[in-house]
């Protein structure tokens, strides 16, 4: 198959008429205020139908408390290497020691952190890394607290991706990037969030 | 004369004969037409945020095109880091070659059941059918594919699969098929109704396929772009994936996705990002499947690789913006084209890909507008493409002893001839000044003979004034 | 300055009065027109339809007749989009690098005729008087083709006494695609009906457009509708004066 694909290539050269490749002009870097680059992610996030609110780095717990009190939620999967500073009282959270994934799917909801977030699109990538875990446990629940440090959030999709490669490991982790929850519009064309994956997202920015 | 491997177009009508009947649904014209129009507006309002849209699809297409200059290094450097992270690559030649692959593979995990990932390249190998003939059933995931395969019909839109149903339509075959006497025609309940069917499938199915939108040579990463989290389940919850993808959707770097994930979402659902992105390598241990293969297929592509005007089309990320865009595509719908893929990239995927004999009608499928080339994000000239191929459909049937007797054909010739030399060309201006005249009633054609008469069937013709410009300025030139 | 006229072939076949309203108005501007006779047809309808060995030597005809010349003007989009795009695709399929670089040179100085006046000359206002009700479809070719962006339309907003009303979804292409309106008639009447229906919004008394051939196709359907709408070309319109 190879071979085939070496003569095509040669065949098919436009030679003399190859366009010249100019390097690239699109915008990689984001580098406008801090604050507005925050406010923008927030926003963003929220135009998803998620729900964003900030804490400091001293009321996480308290925020937690709150937001899971206000949800109705009593259950919560969380990553094995999730701080204890975290976790209000008054709530269980079961570690995920590799839980069985019925198990996972019966937790009212998982509460993680996340690698970095994107200003401009509203994204939050989860890279499996530091509080977040496997992947089937911020997916099988039906609601899923994050938490994302506002230092971590880029402004645009290229600085993303070249953070990324810098915590990259060998052989690559995986990574989901998510924005907003689940949605379709296949029937009749009504928008109807939340078909697989976490119906709710309450996210918050920690400064 | 190239035969399809792969039988994208089964037996399908030309495309003038599918898009007459096509264009008599108006129900379906409406649908199409608010449909695509809707995503239109979508994907007009979020490139406008982007000031440098312009210069993202020039990367896009530099990138595609060092990838298909390269094709060969980057799949083998691709191979290489999959089988690091404790992936297998398959290569296959055909549709055939692919399915018999991926069939041998789920054979050997002893399911009888596997769980889908909408992928437009599995529908072009006819996957589901390879399988069901080897005792396996294929579950598809996606709402809108569930929906048709439950309903045992075929996709009428590439986006949007399902839209020729309506609500009570797809209640009804809830109703049967997941065993829900109570359900009601609610969007939501419906919706409700396929997460709670498809859930347990995700908990259960041990196997499961997907395509692939992108894959990285440099990482060995494989990405797949989708809004419903059936993805996510899919590519996370099986022990066994098994991904099949195009040799052309290769990328040669990570930091080119920081390019294509903005060109995507934005030309395809008209969104700053879609909802889900997974991008994984080989097997990670402890976090989803701990089998992997990656089937790279060929089926036609480096066909359409040798081809220097043609490779272009190998860019496709298979966004549809250029579907959304047209205005043929909007009125006849997908089913017109015959093919998996429809639509302006369709006019010109599938002919390259079954050879131009077996598709001839479809570079004609297409009035040149090029609003699909403005709004393509890796720039394929989709309209130098069409022209192109109508070239090499004409030239195969001049080859044939039937292009004699060819109206067109020696029409065309005729035409050639006479406007190569003045002379010819004023004489047949002041020929057709005088043999028009049974013809013309009140400065017009109605009726008009032979080949004009195609044109008088559905509207009038200008009578040909009784001096030419030229023979205007020559008089002016001799009265001065 | 010396223009030379390339009028097209359907033009000087069918509408004469277009390239009559191309003369009055450039020599009003005060510049001379040329017609080189020699010019027959720039081959668009037969390469487009695939017909290519056919139209290579209509192609190097047009090269060798209107080389000399350093103003190119013609009042069809489509016809310039040929010469200036088509043209050096043809050279390069063909692997002449001769042709190629005397296309290359040549594309500089064709013009569609609304861009002439307005980019070339910088003009807006020639000195036209029409007062009736029109609206103005930008084909296909001067708007994505060759790109002539809004000059038709500044052009025609400086006719004095106009009423000048832009059509709704005006981007959309008409349906005509040469061949393509007989070859896939039934796709090219839909498309048809839908701009005649944004015509007749408008209750212009005038379509206006800078193509022909897609005039030729909307005044066919309008003409057999009986709609009582006229079709002309955007150098008719500017030609008439008082």
């Amino acid at each position: 198959m190879l071979a085939k694909i070496r003569t095509a290539i040669n065949t098919g050269d436009r030679g003399d008429f190859h366009e010249a490749h100019t390097s690239a002009t699109y915008i990689t870097n984001d580098d406008g205020n801090i604050a507005v680059r925050i406010e923008l992610f927030a926003h963003r996030v929220a135009e998803y139908k998620a729900w964003v609110g900030r804490c400091t780095t001293e009321g996480i717990a308290q925020a937690i408390a709150e937001r899971l009190t206000i949800r109705g939620k009593k259950r919560m999967v969380i990553p094995v290497d999730l701080p204890a500073g975290w976790l209000p009282a008054g709530i269980e959270f079961v570690r995920d020691t590799q839980l069985d994934r019925t198990v996972i799917a019966g937790m009212d909801g998982v509460l993680s952190g996340a690698a970095l977030g994107i200003a401009q699109t509203g994204t939050i990538v989860l890279d499996g890394g530091a509080y977040q875990g496997r992947r089937m446990i911020s997916l099988l629940p039906d609601y899923h607290l994050c938490i994302i440090r506002a230092q971590d959030i880029v402004g645009v999709v290229p600085e993303a991706f070249a953070l990324l490669a810098t915590t990259m490991q060998i052989p690559m982790q995986p990574y989901t990037f998510i924005s907003g929850p689940s949605a379709t519009s296949d029937i009749e064309l009504n928008r109807v969030e939340g078909v697989h994956g976490p119906r709710t997202l309450d996210v918050f920015i920690v400064e | 004369m190239k035969k399809p491997e792969s039988v994208i177009i089964e037996l399908a009508p030309r495309f003038e004969v599918g898009a007459k009947s096509a264009l008599q649904n108006t129900q379906l014209r409406r649908n199409m037409g608010k449909a695509t129009q809707t995503i239109r507006g979508k994907r007009a309002s979020v490139v406008d945020e982007l000031s440098d849209w312009e210069s993202l699809r020039v990367a896009g297409q530099h990138i595609k095109d060092d990838v298909l200059q390269h094709l060969d290094t980057y799949l083998v450097q691709l191979e290489d880091a999959i089988t690091r992270a404790g992936g297998h690559v398959h290569w296959a030649k055909d549709a055939h070659e692919a399915n018999e692959i991926v069939t041998r593979l789920i054979h050997a995990t002893g399911s009888k059941e596997i769980i889908k990932v909408k992928s437009l390249t599995t529908d072009e190998i006819r996957l589901n059918e390879a399988l069901e003939l080897a005792g396996i059933t294929a579950i598809e995931t996606d709402l809108a594919e569930l929906i048709i395969q439950l309903a045992h019909e075929k996709s009428s839109h590439i986006l949007v699969p399902a839209i020729h149903k309506n609500r009570s339509e797809i209640r009804a075959l809830f109703q049967k098929s997941m065993n829900l006497p109570d359900l009601t025609d609610e969007p939501t309940e419906l919706a409700a109704a396929a997460r709670q069917f498809l859930r347990e499938k995700f908990m259960s199915v041990r196997v499961a396929t997907s395509g692939a939108n992108f894959a990285i040579a440099e990482t060995g990463s494989v990405c797949v772009v989708e809004s419903e989290g059936n993805g996510r389940m899919c590519l996370t919850m099986p022990e066994v994936l098994i991904s099949v993808m195009g040799i052309e959707k290769i990328l040669p770097r990570w930091q080119d996705l920081g390019v294509f994930m903005q060109l995507l979402p934005r030309s395809s659902t008209g969104e700053r990002m879609n909802p889900y992105t997974s991008i994984w390598t080989g097997v990670h241990a402890n976090d989803g499947p701990q089998e992997f293969h990656l089937v790279l297929l060929d089926n036609g592509r480096s066909d359409v690789l040798a081809d220097a005007v043609g490779r272009q089309t190998l860019h496709c990320i298979r966004c549809s913006a250029c579907i959304n865009v047209c205005p043929v595509y909007e009125r006849t719908g997908g089913h017109a084209y015959g093919s998996v893929y429809p639509g302006p990239i369709g006019a010109i995927l599938t002919p390259q890909l079954v050879g131009t004999a077996h598709a001839d009608s479809l570079p004609y499928a297409s009035s040149l507008c090029g609003a699909c080339y403005d709004v393509c994000p890796v720039r394929i000239n989709i309209p130098e493409v069409l022209v192109h191929l109508r070239g090499k459909v004409v030239a195969e049937k001049q080859t044939q002893p039937q292009s004699w007797f060819d109206g067109e054909n020696l029409g065309m010739k005729a035409m050639a001839a006479t406007f190569a030399h003045r002379s010819t060309y004023e004489l047949a201006q002041h020929a057709g000044q005088l043999a028009q005249w049974p013809f013309v009633q009140e400065g017009y054609i109605e009726h008009g003979p032979g080949l004009l008469g195609k044109w008088t069937a559905m509207r009038d013709f200008p009578a040909i004034p009784p001096q030419s410009f030229r023979d205007w300025w020559r008089e002016r030139q001799r009265d001065e | 300055m010396q223009v030379a006229l390339f009028i097209t072939c359907f033009n000087d076949t069918l509408f004469p009065n277009t390239g009559k309203a191309v003369v009055s108005i450039v020599e009003r501007l005060g510049h001379q027109v040329i017609f080189p006779e020699e010019q027959t047809c720039c081959g668009q309808m037969h390469f487009n339809t695939g017909y290519q060995a056919e139209a290579m030597p209509l192609i190097r005809r047009f090269v060798e007749i209107f080389s000399q010349y350093e103003a190119i003007v013609s009042p069809s989009a489509s016809c310039v989009g040929m010469v200036r795009d088509m043209y050096r695709f043809a050279a390069e399929v063909h692997q002449d690098t001769k042709l190629a670089n005397e296309v290359a040179l040549l594309s500089e100085r064709v013009y569609e005729f609304s861009e002439f006046i307005v980019n070339r000359l910088g003009i807006q206002d020639v000195g036209a008087y029409y007062p009736h009700r029109v609206t103005y479809h930008p084909t296909c070719h001067s708007l994505r083709g060759i790109k002539v962006g809004d000059a038709p339309e500044q052009l025609l907003r400086a006719v004095r006494g106009i009423d000048y009303v832009p059509m709704t979804q005006s981007n959309e292409c008409c349906g005509f695609g040469g061949t393509f309106a007989v070859k896939n008639a039934d796709t090219s009447m839909a498309m048809l009906g839908d701009k005649i229906r944004h015509i007749l919004d408008t209750r212009a008394e005038v379509c206006v457009a800078a193509d022909n051939s897609c005039l030729m196709h909307i005044g066919g359907a309008l003409h057999r509708q009986r709609s009582g709408v006229r079709i002309a070309h955007l150098a008719e319109i500017l030609a008439a004066q008082e």
